[in-house]
């Protein structure tokens, strides 16, 4: 028990290197001078430039710079912002909450209207219509649905605020947004789990028993349909991470979508670093959550 | 209890299929019925169709249909939920995959009482051992906690038989309810299910094999492409069944010995000493064989008693841990596979499921034709196993099975090989068909003096094939020696439990 944790904890720490290194070195090879990054608008005179480059420490060479970012960050120092000249700590930590906030509402959202809808939908026009309407919300790009949604229900009945984040009301287009994809892919998964699993012997024995068709459905066959929407957590979460970055741009939402769109731009380097470690972390936290579901799931995948 | 007459049932869908046309069936109370038939006569798509579980595209039609003297032709979904589990109780082939594997045996039971409203939540757990008592499955308290696949195969079935009396049913309908086990537990839940029948429960058993049936069932109903084609008093159709279809299936139950008159020759291979650990269980220890050129040699054991671990160790799919193998005359263990690969043609496999031994996507003429020197034909193989070169553009999924295990018996002569492992290789076929293959299995080696070594669970297979037989059991040779003087004389208390275990069919006449 121990070892396999210890194991996790040391491979979710190898991931987490991995994606700081790659983003570094892509970072490295992006066109742009960190110099004009840190310049910005203010005056551009060789003193000044010679005294940043001595303040940042900008003169060692790229392997020191490398290893001595890997140490601080090693130890929950990220850095300050090029842009904003704050701790990236602080410029992250502000925006962390609205952006969880927004991804939490949106798989919740998205997970409950995939069982909703794989559940009930189970015959004839109801299952096709449904199946229909998955596949369209899935095949829309999702600033779309944002646009149209907001066009209906903020412009033309004013029933939600437009943009920003004050209040429930400002999450909900966003969250419906986002999790309206979500709710697509999984009910389509979850309603193929539930067609093989009500084909399975024991579903059999179940009506055998004199369960009505809804017992054997939630009793029995969802536990079995829920193992491959488990495998599907991964995907939820780049979905997530990816979606924010367009859906506050979309609503003008506060976020970490807003601020990793300002720092990739400016070339703002430990701010975009510490993005991609957040990411990594939050891909890492999930895939464990996953592999501990399996085993609440499935009984046969725990060791005796 | 139940009365039938001229029942049809025909899927619907993108090809209709008449499996049930015109069955007549009667089911008295403490009655033993039993409906026995091959893969896709009808006999199970009749016995569900009495608890109204035919499936979602089944339409199902009868002149009469009565069940608890009641019109099932007027039943709507909630009068068939009243009956099941509460009048019938439906026992299925495997409880691995018949009761939820996600859910506790316990739970499963107790599903049953709640449905019906038996009892309170409060003395749930109790009626639950009760039940579990019952069946015979010892420490009820502690397996009523455990999920199906922390049971052995045995207590399984009795868990699932638990859960299908749990509601106090009046008709228990057992559909292979043995199939999937070893013989020594097929015997035991024979058993049960002959307890049951004595304390007054009325039987419905449906099978493939007449053997188990006869110890059973007072009538049988012999089923054929969803037809009653003999039925009555079970003594009488085993003495004199009129029918030529019951005749072939009394014959494939009786068995029939297949003899050779070639001598043994030199030796093909050899396993010496072999022994196998899998982290610390000994899976296989001190296997010792030696097969000559065009003997047969039976290797029979029950699910885990690792012979299949024996195969893959000769087949050099696994490395001894101690031991040797060698074929024909070059060490087969020990070496490297490169080494192995120019005699591996030599060396051939027929496993128990050709449907997952042959790649799908392959049609006929490539899966033969890949065991051939490039550019030859086919046809010859095919023509051998009893195949026509109208199979040769078919797809695996396509053939019968009896086809298939053909095809897989042409891809393993395909290049001659001195020795074929045939792994199980008649076990998924009806008993019809696993005559036919039989014939043609022991017809190779007399042509061609190929040998083979032949697994089975199934006692009367090897009896009907083998020359020589050594019998598994834990991982250990428990005794060896030629067919007849093994099955007359057995010394080894297991090996006559395996023996005794075996149901037979008496046809004194």
């Amino acid at each position: 028990m121990i070892r396999a944790i210890a194991r996790r904890v040391a491979s979710g720490a190898v991931v987490l290197w991995a994606a700081a290194t790659a983003a570094y070195l892509a970072l490295l090879a992006a066109p742009g001078d960190i110099v004009d990054s840190l310049i910005g608008d203010g005056a551009d005179t060789p003193q000044i430039r010679a005294q940043i480059i001595a303040e940042w420490n900008l003169d060692r060479p790229a392997v020191v710079q490398y290893l001595d970012y890997l140490w601080r960050a090693a130890q929950g120092d990220l850095g300050r912002s090029y842009l904003l000249q704050r701790p990236v700590g602080e410029v992250i930590g502000d925006q962390v909450p609205p952006t969880l906030k927004l991804a939490v509402a949106a798989a919740v959202f998205g997970v409950a209207l995939a069982l909703v809808l794989a559940v009930t939908t189970r015959h004839r026009w109801a299952r096709r219509a449904s199946s229909a309407a998955e596949l369209v919300i899935v095949s829309t790009p999702p600033f779309l649905i944002g646009i149209v949604l907001l066009s209906v229900f903020s412009f033309r009945f004013g029933l939600f605020p437009v943009s920003g984040d004050r209040g429930w009301a400002a999450l909900v287009l966003p969250a419906v947004t986002m999790g309206l994809p979500i709710a697509g892919v999984l009910a389509q998964v979850l309603r193929d789990g539930l067609d093989r699993a009500l084909d399975e012997p024991f579903a059999i024995t179940a009506r055998a028993r004199g369960l009505r068709e809804r017992a054997v459905l939630i009793r029995h066959a969802l536990r079995h349909a829920l193992m491959p929407a488990v495998t599907m957590l991964g995907w939820l979460t780049g979905v997530l991470l990816g979606g924010t970055v367009i859906i506050e741009q979309v609503f003008g939402r506060p976020g970490l979508g807003q601020v990793t769109l300002q720092a990739v731009g400016n070339g703002d380097m430990p701010v975009v670093l510490a993005v991609v470690v957040l990411a990594a972390a939050a891909f890492v936290v999930i895939n464990t959550a996953a592999d501990l579901a399996y085993l609440v799931i499935d009984p046969r995948l725990r060791r005796s | 209890m139940i009365h039938v007459e001229n029942l049809r049932v025909a899927f619907t869908g993108r090809r209709q299929v008449e499996a049930v046309r015109g069955v007549d069936l009667t089911i008295s109370e403490g009655e033993c019925v039993a409906l026995v038939g091959e893969s896709g006569s009808g006999k199970s798509v009749t016995a569900r169709s009495l608890v109204g579980l035919a499936g979602p595209n089944a339409r199902v039609e009868a002149d009469t249909f009565t069940v608890d003297g009641r019109d099932a032709r007027a039943f709507a979904a909630r009068d068939w939920r009243r009956l099941r589990g509460r009048f019938a109780g439906l026992i299925l082939q495997d409880a691995l995959v018949s009761l939820d594997p996600l859910r506790t045996v316990g739970a499963e039971i107790g599903e049953v009482l709640q449905t019906h409203g038996i009892g309170d939540r409060r003395d749930r757990p109790q009626r639950i051992r009760q039940l579990l008592t019952d069946v015979h499955v010892p420490e009820p308290e502690r397996r009523a906690r455990q999920y199906p696949h922390q049971l052995s195969g045995g207590l399984r079935q009795r868990a699932l038989i638990a859960s299908a009396i749990a509601g106090g049913p009046r008709l228990l309908i057992a559909d292979e309810p043995t199939t999937a086990l070893d013989a020594t537990v097929q015997a035991q839940i024979l058993r049960l299910l002959a307890e049951r029948r004595a304390s007054g429960e009325t039987l419905l058993l449906i099978s493939h094999d007449l053997a188990v049936v006869s110890t059973l069932a007072d009538r049988v109903l012999v089923m054929k492409d969803g037809r009653v084609v003999e039925g009555g008093d079970t003594r009488t159709v085993l003495v004199s069944a009129g029918h030529p279809y019951t005749r072939k299936l009394i014959s494939a139950a009786t068995g029939r010995r297949r003899g050779t008159t070639t001598e043994p020759g030199d030796v093909v291979a050899e396993a010496t000493a072999l022994r196998k650990v899998y982290g610390d269980r000994t899976v296989v220890k001190d296997f010792g064989v030696t097969i000559r050129r065009g003997e047969i040699v039976g290797l029979v054991g029950e699910s885990g008693s690792g012979k299949t671990t024996v195969a893959q160790l000769l087949f050099g799919l696994a490395e001894p841990t101690s031991g040797h193998v060698r074929f024909e005359g070059a060490d087969f263990s020990g070496v490297p596979e490169r080494a192995r690969r120019p005699i591996r043609r030599r060396l051939q496999l027929i496993a128990q499921d050709p449907l997952s031994a042959f790649d799908p996507r392959w049609t006929v003429r490539r899966i033969v034709g890949e065991a051939l020197p490039r550019g030859a034909d086919p046809e010859p193989c095919l023509e051998r196993v009893g195949l026509g070169a109208d199979v040769l553009d078919r797809y695996p999924r396509q053939l019968s099975g009896g086809q298939r295990q053909r095809v897989a018996v042409a891809r393993a002569i395909a290049p001659r090989p001195s020795l074929i492992i045939c792994d199980e290789p008649v076990s998924a076929l009806d008993v019809s068909v696993q005559a036919q293959v039989l014939d043609l299995l022991a017809d190779i080696r007399e042509a061609d003096g190929t040998a083979l070594l032949f697994i089975s669970h199934d006692l009367g297979v090897i009896r009907d094939i083998a020359d020589r037989v050594l019998v598994m059991h834990d991982g250990r040779v428990v005794e060896q020696g030629p067919v007849k003087a093994v099955f007359d004389h057995a010394g080894h208390e297991y090996t006559r439990a395996l023996l005794d275990a075996v149901p037979t069919l008496e046809v004194s006449r």
